[in-house]
């Protein structure tokens, strides 16, 4: 036992460390003491909440931590680095799912029914607003999940009037929340339940309505929402340890969505409702010339005498599992003095920073792998890229045709170096189903094949 | 197909229609390539050379034109050249063909089909076909060599033991593809360098290349749709000659690269500013061959005047670069034709219909015109700027009735809820300020580890379940938050692990 006052001391140093462990992650030395603190906070958040007043059941408690611990490292080892943004989507279920018990386990709480009044009144409104994120989340991130891992088609599920039907039902969910205070004992029971059907229900179908490409900012909004749903229940447990990394979380991905939203020049709103932007409008640019294809062993020609190449990786590659081979390629032209760097989109991949974890799990130095700008600026000088599996991010109909869908989105200027190699399986467009005028270009060359084939040969014929 | 290289025949034109390197991409375009003997030597390419690479040398050149369905040459054909056309072989050259009217005559009626590699238009599909711009390229570098060697000083700026040495002042007239070669040579020699345009759209070029950029108080922009300049007003004129005046007395080397298609090259550097030039400076002028920017120059020859200053009207060729540059553009030029395979005339084509200048016995030329110069967003600019500034103004009053509204929703807020809550609330807005102010520094390439640890630590919710847990196993309260401690321990456990994992993947 342990007194509150110490509590609330422990609360507040695991805030501390909280907090420092999300500034850790401002630089890639510092990250792993980040890691630390974050590990130590939880710990004495946790120990210290046990040893507390008024917990009871410390061996259901001990034996479920102990299940979960075997199964959160036999997931945690297994995972595969392309399958990360599965791993995280289904993590963010995890927490809505949690704060939906925790909500129910409130309501029923004795102490519960025994408030009234106005505090009564506002607890009810927490209990209520905490199931309801909490539900969304759960749902969101199941089906986010299932896009992810392939298993729902990622195409984006639109219904006419679906934004109608999304205010109706939330507009219900108020009424429902109004019978839900006025309730009294636990008969609210039952609007509770309806809340959260209907809540898993706007879950469901907010993520249907989001096609593949935009991912990235689905999966951060989740992220954001699992934080504020730990927050709500902060509030209903009155514990501002909880409070605190729910606001920590919920900013965090909010941030996130608002970097991937603006690296895609799409209005939050306009992602988060659904549908891939407005309609273009007029005809996209008339795309005219020739695409050329190329062989491995011009490519490896070009790349020997490149003095600066650029490599801008896209999910094609994760896909293709081409990361390993690449940076074998990478090391050879290093060896021959060639200066080789990797450009990294915001959104490409599934992830926010997915590229960089695919990369430094392929032992990629992080110090060559640079964000867009960074690459953008040196375009000019730049002998050679290789696009491996990108479309939509090197489109520069995003920058001159105004008409295209993903017209104003920042994009790569690949088409400024004095060659582009495209390495793709064919000519299919990308997500956003846009013609890609960069492959018409002269400079442009197509290598068509599997990335990881097509490196392995080029890497052949630079030996 | 068979591509045959004669020797040059123009006294003093030391460039070669291939190079070993441009013979070795014919070859791989499955063309059999000839070469006269000897045409490579003035280049410094030997038969040897070009035998090693899989050409095929001919003694002689009527023997290479009876053989050859397509010639590769610098130079326009001489006399006895012509004599050795047949009728059908296409040919790639320079041929001038504003002002050569007789020859192309000629070669229509021999039925040749004459390619003018100086006719190629500026259009961006071309530039790897542009002989102007590869060969303006070059002299644009030599001028300046060339003018540092006439100099007889450094051309940057040292600071020594023996005293302080200031950097030569370079200006450049006309920013073309050779202005700003000269412009980049001259930079990186160290000298200040200057340069003058009629067509404002160059300036930011010029700018780029280190330059800094001259202009005349009088607005009119001499840019063209060919990509040539026009020849200014009168006005103009008199301002780029005062202009030209006070540069004159200042800088040590005037490089003048302006040239007009099909005309004689304008007269820019007159006596009286050669006159008002420091002893020792240098003029290089790029336009000799076709009259001369400077009224003193004598084409082909180097000079100092009177008052000592150095007029250079002949350059150095540089012939084994040229050669090269300018077979890569032949090889481009055939490449785009359809290599030997699918080779064919294509005058539909923008490029070929527009340089073939002789085709199936009749001449081609003039070509119809075409558009080439950027267009540039004037207008756009001009409305920008006051609509910013609207904007700003704007934005601090909505600022001011944001905060006020928030401010106004506080207080509605205190006046229903109870103190606990407050506090509460004070606290989850704190935590999101600092949530923002921390996460922006977060590096874009930890985003993944990021949402990872975010994930991790966002099974605090645990706590919840801790709380709610009962002595009591059939109290539903301890199965919900048996579950709820289940799923959060996982995130906490799984998302700390694979953050650590991914991290430890990451190095320098």
């Amino acid at each position: 036992m342990i007194s509150s006052q110490i509590q609330i001391a422990s609360y507040l140093f695991a805030s501390i460390l909280f907090i420092l462990s999300l500034g850790g992650l401002s630089s890639q030395e510092s990250a792993k003491k980040g890691v630390l603190y974050g590990i130590i906070g939880m710990i004495i958040a946790i120990v210290s909440t046990v040893l507390g007043e008024g917990v009871h059941g410390h061996i259901y408690i001990i034996v479920a931590i102990a299940i979960a611990s075997l199964i959160g490292v036999a997931v945690a080892r297994k995972v595969e680095m392309t399958a990360m943004p599965q791993l995280v989507a289904i993590l963010h279920s995890f927490v809505g799912l949690a704060a939906v018990l925790v909500g129910f386990g409130s309501y029923l709480d004795p102490h519960t029914q025994e408030l009234t009044g106005t505090l009564k009144n506002i607890h009810y409104v927490e209990i209520f607003i905490g199931v309801f994120i909490g539900a969304i989340t759960f749902t969101g991130s199941v089906i986010a999940w299932g896009k992810l891992e392939g298993r729902i088609r990622s195409k984006p599920l639109i219904y006419p009037g679906r934004h109608l039907v999304n205010i109706v039902l939330v507009l219900f969910c108020i009424v429902l929340c109004v019978l839900f205070i006025s309730a009294p004992g636990t008969t609210g029971m039952v609007f509770l339940i309806v809340m959260t059907v209907i809540s898993c229900f706007i879950g469901i179908m907010l993520v249907m309505a989001i096609g593949g490409a935009d991912m990235p900012v689905v999966v951060s909004m989740l992220n954001s929402y699992s934080g504020w749903a730990a927050a709500a229940a902060g509030f209903m447990l009155g514990n501002d340890l909880l409070i605190v990394t729910g606001a920590l979380v919920g900013s965090s991905g909010a941030i996130l969505s608002i970097i991937m939203c603006e690296a895609m020049n799409r209005s939050f709103w306009s992602v988060i409702f659904g549908g891939f932007g407005d309609a273009p409008k007029g005809e996209a640019m008339q795309v005219t010339g020739e695409v050329t294809a190329t062989d491995h062993e011009a490519v490896a020609e070009l790349l020997k005498e490149a003095k600066k190449v650029v490599v801008v990786p896209g999910y094609g590659m994760a896909v293709a599992k081409a990361q390993y081979p690449i940076f074998e390629m990478v090391e050879r032209l290093q060896k021959n003095g060639t200066a080789v760097h990797f450009g990294i989109h915001p959104v490409a991949g599934r992830l926010p920073g997915h590229m960089n974890v695919l990369l430094a799990e392929a032992n990629v130095p992080y110090d060559i792998v640079l964000e867009m700008e960074e690459v953008n600026e040196d375009m000019d000088e730049t002998d050679v890229v290789l696009v491996v599996g990108a479309n939509d991010i090197v489109n520069p109909g995003a920058e001159n045709d105004p008409n295209s869908p993903i017209y104003g989105m920042p994009v790569i200027q690949v088409w400024n170096a004095g060659k582009v190699i495209v390495m793709k399986r064919s000519m299919a467009t990308g997500y956003a189903g846009v013609q890609n005028p960069l492959f018409f270009k002269d400079n442009t060359d197509m290598l068509y094949g599997d990335a990881k084939d097509s490196v392995l040969k080029i890497n052949g014929h630079l030996s | 197909m068979i591509v045959g290289v004669p020797k040059e025949l123009v006294a003093g034109e030391r460039r070669v229609g291939a190079t070993p390197k441009t013979v070795k991409r014919l070859v791989k375009q499955g063309f059999d390539v000839l070469i006269e003997s000897n045409a490579g030597v003035e280049a410094n390419y030997s038969n040897d050379d070009f035998e090693s690479v899989g050409a095929t040398i001919v003694p002689s050149a009527k023997e290479l034109y009876s053989r050859a369905q397509i010639i590769l040459k610098v130079q326009a054909f001489e006399e006895e050249e012509i004599e050795y056309l047949q009728k059908g072989q296409v040919t790639l050259s320079y041929l001038n063909p504003g002002q050569n009217e007789a020859l192309l005559q000629k070669l229509a009626s021999k039925g040749v089909n004459a390619i003018a590699m100086d006719a190629i238009p500026r259009i961006s599909r071309a530039q790897k076909m542009d002989v102007l711009s590869s060969m303006a390229n070059i002299a644009g570098y030599r001028s300046v060599i060339e003018a540092a060697n006439h100099y007889g000083r450094f051309l940057n700026g040292q600071i020594t033991a023996a005293g302080k040495v200031d950097p030569a002042k370079v200006l450049v007239i006309g920013a073309g593809v050779a202005g700003l070669a000269a412009i980049g040579a001259a930079k990186s020699l160290g000298a200040i360098v200057r340069a003058f345009d009629t067509r404002m759209e160059v300036a930011e070029q010029i700018e780029s290349m280190g330059a800094s950029f001259l202009t005349v108080d009088i607005e009119e922009d001499g840019a063209t749709d060919s990509g040539y300049s026009k020849v200014m007003s009168k006005e103009f004129i008199e301002a780029e000659m005062a202009l030209f005046k006070e540069q004159a007395k200042e800088v040590d080397i005037i490089i003048t690269t302006a040239q007009i298609p099909g005309r004689k090259a304008p007269e820019l550097i007159l006596d009286y500013h050669v006159a008002a030039m420091k002893s020792g400076s240098v003029i290089v002028d790029l336009a000799a061959s076709t009259g001369g920017n400077c009224t003193l120059t004598k084409d082909g020859e180097i000079y100092t005047t009177e008052n000592g200053v150095t007029i250079i009207g002949k350059l150095d060729q540089l012939p084994s670069q040229a050669s090269q540059l300018y077979g890569n553009n032949l090889c481009h030029l055939l490449d785009d034709m359809g290599k030997a395979e699918g080779f064919n005339i294509d005058m539909e084509d923008d490029v070929v219909k527009r340089a073939m200048v002789t085709f199936d016995g009749k001449v081609n030329w003039p070509p119809e015109p075409l558009p080439v110069s950027p267009q540039k967003p004037k207008v756009e600019s001009k409305e920008a700027v006051p609509e910013a500034v609207g904007k700003k103004e704007k934005s601090i009053w909505s600022s001011l009735i944001n905060l006020g509204i928030i401010g106004a929703g506080l207080y509605m807020l205190a006046l229903v809820a109870p103190p606990e809550f407050m506090g509460h609330f004070t606290v989850f807005v704190l935590s999101v300020f600092v949530g923002w102010q921390v996460i922006w520094n977060v590096s874009h390439s930890l985003h993944t580890p990021l949402m990872a640890v975010t994930n991790a630590i966002s099974g605090i919710i645990i706590i919840g379940g801790l709380l709610q847990t009962k002595d009591n196993l059939s109290d539903p309260m301890t199965i919900l938050a048996s579950i709820a401690i289940l799923v959060a321990t996982i995130n906490i456990v799984g998302g700390f692990l694979v953050t650590h994992r991914m991290l430890k993947m990451f190095r320098k």
